[in-house]
């Protein structure tokens, strides 16, 4: 066997970036020219060791399936992922990624997408949820089968990534062929060279995207929280751990996302302690309750969903991140000159506060949030170590009744 | 018979510099110091010396100095000169040999070996001068998801009764009986100052203590002394102490010399009497005891203050911990084995339980295996000896830490380890009021003061190093430890990868 070079999730990589994302609350889509000339502005923010897009509306065709990015190092691997796609997952249409040789791009994987919906009597029997089913198939793919790595798997979006410059990257999957009306994109700098596509950003699960400027200290005690709730952090990365807050905190417990990432950006105690009583508690009792949510440490995070996108900030406002808008039109970049090449007439163009969530949702999910419930109505499930009949792997746990 | 124990120490006196004065004379209690009529010089009898270093830190010329017995053993690692004075010693009198503080032995001290990180290039320390760094904690039981409404910005479901903590520590419990009144007052008044909680101990609480109540954790152990309604709900928390670190498996004993009218009325038991708390709660034969009693706690004080449970750490800690969250524990308490103590027999104190570095993670990581590690706190005791000790903890799991050794030292305690003595030099472990007096409780309030003020300053700039501005992303980053001299397994259960790693 070929001994490989340490990946992502073999070692944890700090590394530095250049996010950016253009949205159209009016929900119409627009082709990937703009999100490429705006990352491709912030070309030395990246090293060239990694880029990448999430456009969400590009296959409204099929909106109803599961849309999934899968590489391939080899035949091998594509052989087994599909037999194990046909045991879970009914496939309407399958084919490889169309894409543009580029010069700089060495060595692509063999890039495939599905559409695809469960199976439905094994999800029927699983007990599961669609998204859970499908989040703990992904899980699957990524961590047991060798040379496959599912990219995205979302409806009606898809991540294209890979090792290279953004720009390089974006003209090798043709992003200027598909129509979003959101785009994220993402330019890496890596302090090593782990050389693999899988480990380029935007991380994605089920319809979350995140791509992320920053290197997290508060990491281990996120991870730590999360993997109590069956999130793997194979990755080691802090895209990933921050996506999984997020479907947790949304998904599961049923925040909006303002409210979740408030959680992880939480208001000092020093600001909660100035507050009228009533908030007060409920900012004190926010902040016990996920004390492990907190993200620590410079980052910048653009969030993408189905709602539209969410851009974060650390508490102290280490990490830059830019808005404007113009009409419908929201564009966040890590700097203000990759908003004004691609809108120059860019109005309301301002830094993104520290600690404060700023949301930009579809004008249709605006008005549909406004008539439903503030109350979350969390999505409970049990733990595996409930119902499974032996525990994980843990000999002791066997030992005290 | 021929007493065979020797001195333990020997006291240096330069004649040069002692000028007779005789304040080492009036320092102690144990009467090593005296005039000899014959010479009409000062001389020690070395064999009362226990070494707790009052008389040189009184002495004014700086003439006394403690040192060593200078008789060596006969060259055996295995029949040290301590081994077979115990013997001498048990030979003598049949006894079980009593000693205090937490175990000396030299079993190996994770602490000690394990390094903290801190950010270079990638991401910015944070000065804590410039920047708000949160060390605030709050200690109590969590619904594993929070029912809000968010727009309202109100609880749909009111939240367990919380502790607040400004730092991340607290006092660890010593009864009034093994310390002083003036020793209780001085950590009561310096919990207030700092914004934590002071512990009560099973002796009760004093009358004098009632303005400090709310800064108060009122303890409850196997013996019940002082627990009538009004102590339960005086407090701000309640703690059930099944056991302690020093002493894993056995209760107390106060001997009567101790119990003086004070004690006697604060413990509601009779002046004179050996106050024996018994091995285990005679109403707590297991987990679901347990349960019970936590649940008539919380009935009797309507559902309002958090209940903590401290065990010793012991081997199987993990899974003990996991049923006490699941019994209703709000707090779990885990007393390392180097956790001081005012009495416990000897082969106990050196022989019994586990270092509470290896307890912590264990626990810490079992509760996350089941999904339970957010809705309940963890503090960690038994040995805390600067706020790097109280950093490392945080980073292994705990929420916060317990501390009273160092409280003492901060008073003058020199862990002379003769505090069952009754005749504390320091008048922290004694109740002779000519020895407690000696302890002004304003002064030893300020001392440990300051020093929680510096620890606190200190953990914050450890944080600010790391990159993290609220302690809530120290607790189980156990990326921010490495390990150094430790091998595979040690580092397996501590969660953490070797330096270099």
């Amino acid at each position: 066997m070929v001994v490989r070079k340490p990946r992502e999730g073999d070692v944890r990589i700090p590394s530095g970036c250049a996010i950016a994302g253009i949205i159209d609350r009016s929900g119409q889509r627009h082709d990937g020219q703009d999100i490429l000339k705006s990352i491709a502005l912030m070309h030395d923010r990246g090293n060239g060791l990694g880029g990448g897009f999430a456009a969400y509306g590009i296959y409204p065709e099929y909106r109803d399936l599961y849309a999934f990015h899968i590489m391939y190092e080899g035949v091998e691997a594509r052989a087994e992922t599909e037999r194990y796609l046909d045991q879970f997952f009914m496939s309407e249409k399958q084919e490889r990624i169309p894409t543009e040789p580029v010069a700089a791009i060495k060595n692509p994987p063999d890039i495939w997408r599905y559409f695809v919906a469960p199976h439905p009597m094994r999800l029927n029997m699983s007990g599961l949820d669609e998204s859970e089913y499908t989040m703990q198939h992904v899980f699957h793919i990524n961590g047991q089968i060798e040379g496959a790595f599912v990219a995205s798997s979302g409806k009606n979006m898809g991540a294209f990534k890979g090792v290279g410059y953004p720009e390089d990257i974006g003209e090798f999957y043709r992003i200027q062929d598909y129509d979003a009306w959101a785009w994220t994109a993402h330019g890496r700098f890596p302090t090593n060279t782990p050389g693999w596509w899988g480990g380029a950003h935007p991380f994605t699960l089920l319809n979350w995207s995140v791509v992320h400027n920053g290197e997290i200290s508060s990491y281990d005690a996120n991870r730590r929280y999360v993997e109590q709730f069956g999130y793997d952090c194979r990755l080691q990365t802090d895209t990933e751990v921050i996506a999984y807050l997020f479907d947790l905190l949304v998904r599961r417990h049923g925040f909006t996302q303002e409210t979740a990432a408030h959680i992880m950006a939480a208001s000092s105690w020093e600001d909660i302690d100035k507050l009228p009583a009533d908030v007060r508690e409920y900012e004190t009792a926010l902040r016990a309750a996920y004390s492990s949510a907190l993200v620590n440490g410079p980052f910048s995070v653009i969030l993408g969903s189905d709602d539209g996108l969410l851009a974060l900030n650390d508490r102290l406002k280490l990490r830059a991140l830019m808005v404007g808008e113009k009409g419908p039109m929201v564009y966040l970049a890590s700097e203000q000159a990759a908003i004004e090449v691609v809108c120059p007439d860019a109005e309301n163009v301002r830094s993104i506060e520290g600690g404060v969530p700023f949301v930009v949702q579809l004008d249709e999910v605006a008005r549909q949030r406004l008539s439903e419930s503030s109350e979350n109505s969390p999505f409970e499930r049990p733990f595996a170590h409930e119902t499974g009949v032996m525990p994980k792997g843990r000999k002791e746990a066997c030992q005290h009744a | 018979m021929l007493d065979y124990v020797y001195p333990k120490f020997k006291v240096l006196r330069d004649r040069e510099e002692c000028v007779e004065c005789g304040v080492c004379e009036r320092s102690c209690a144990n009467g090593v110091h005296a005039m000899n009529d014959e010479s009409g010089r000062l001389a020690a009898d070395h064999s009362k010396c226990v070494n707790c270093q009052r008389c040189v830190v009184m002495c004014p010329t700086h003439a006394l100095a403690i040192t060593k017995w200078p008789q060596v053993d006969g060259g055996s690692r295995n029949w040290t000169l301590g081994y077979m004075q115990d013997i001498a010693k048990q030979a003598q009198t049949g006894g079980v040999l009593l000693s205090s503080m937490g175990n000396p032995e030299p079993y190996p001290i994770y602490w000690d070996h394990l390094l903290l990180n801190a950010s270079q290039v990638t991401n910015p320390s944070i000065d804590p001068l410039r920047e708000p760094m949160e060390t605030r904690v709050l200690l109590g039981s969590r619904p594993n998801i929070l029912k809000v409404n968010e727009r309202k910005k109100s609880l749909v479901e009111q939240m367990p009764p919380q502790l607040k903590l400004d730092v991340p520590l607290m006092f660890s419990a010593m009864s009034f009986g093994s310390i002083s009144l003036n020793a209780q007052k001085a950590l009561a008044m310096a919990a207030k100052e700092l914004g934590t909680y002071f512990n009560t101990g099973e002796g009760g609480l004093h009358r004098d203590l009632e303005p400090y109540k709310d800064r108060a954790i009122v303890q409850v152990a196997s013996g019940r002394f002082g627990v009538d309604p009004h102590y339960l709900n005086a407090g701000a928390a309640i703690e059930i102490k099944i056991g302690q670190g020093a002493k894993p498996g056995i209760g107390g004993h106060l001997p009567g010399e101790k119990i003086n009218e004070e004690v006697s009325r604060t413990r509601m038991i009779p002046q004179g009497t050996d106050a024996i708390s018994p091995a285990p709660h005679h109403d707590i034969y297991s987990i679901e005891g347990l349960r019970q009693l936590i649940f008539s706690l919380k009935e009797a004080t309507r559902y309002t203050k958090p209940v903590s449970v401290k065990i010793a750490a012991v081997h199987n800690s993990p899974a003990i911990a996991s049923g006490m969250a699941r019994a209703g524990a709000d707090i779990i308490v885990i007393d390392g084995f180097r956790g001081g103590t005012g009495a416990a027999p000897k082969r106990i104190r050196d022989n019994v339980g586990i270092p509470i570095e290896l307890a912590l993670a264990s626990v810490d990581q079992r509760l996350r295996d089941e999904g339970i590690r957010s809705t309940v706190s963890i503090v960690a005791a038994g040995s805390m000896r600067s706020s790097a000790d109280v950093v490392r903890a945080v980073a292994l799991g705990a929420d916060a830490a317990y501390i009273a050794s160092a409280a003492l030292i901060s008073f003058g305690c020199h862990q002379c380890g003769d505090c069952s003595s009754g005749k504390c030099n320091w008048g922290i472990a004694t109740q002779r009021p000519d020895l407690t007096k000696r302890l002004n409780p304003e002064i030893a309030a300020e001392r440990v003061t300051n020093m929680v003020r510096a620890w606190n300053h200190e953990i914050k700039e450890m944080m600010g190093g790391m990159g993290i501005n609220a302690i809530d992303s120290l607790r189980g980053n156990r990326l921010m430890l490495r390990g150094v001299g430790l091998n595979e397994k040690e580092l397996e259960i501590l969660g953490v990868k070797h330096a270099g790693e």
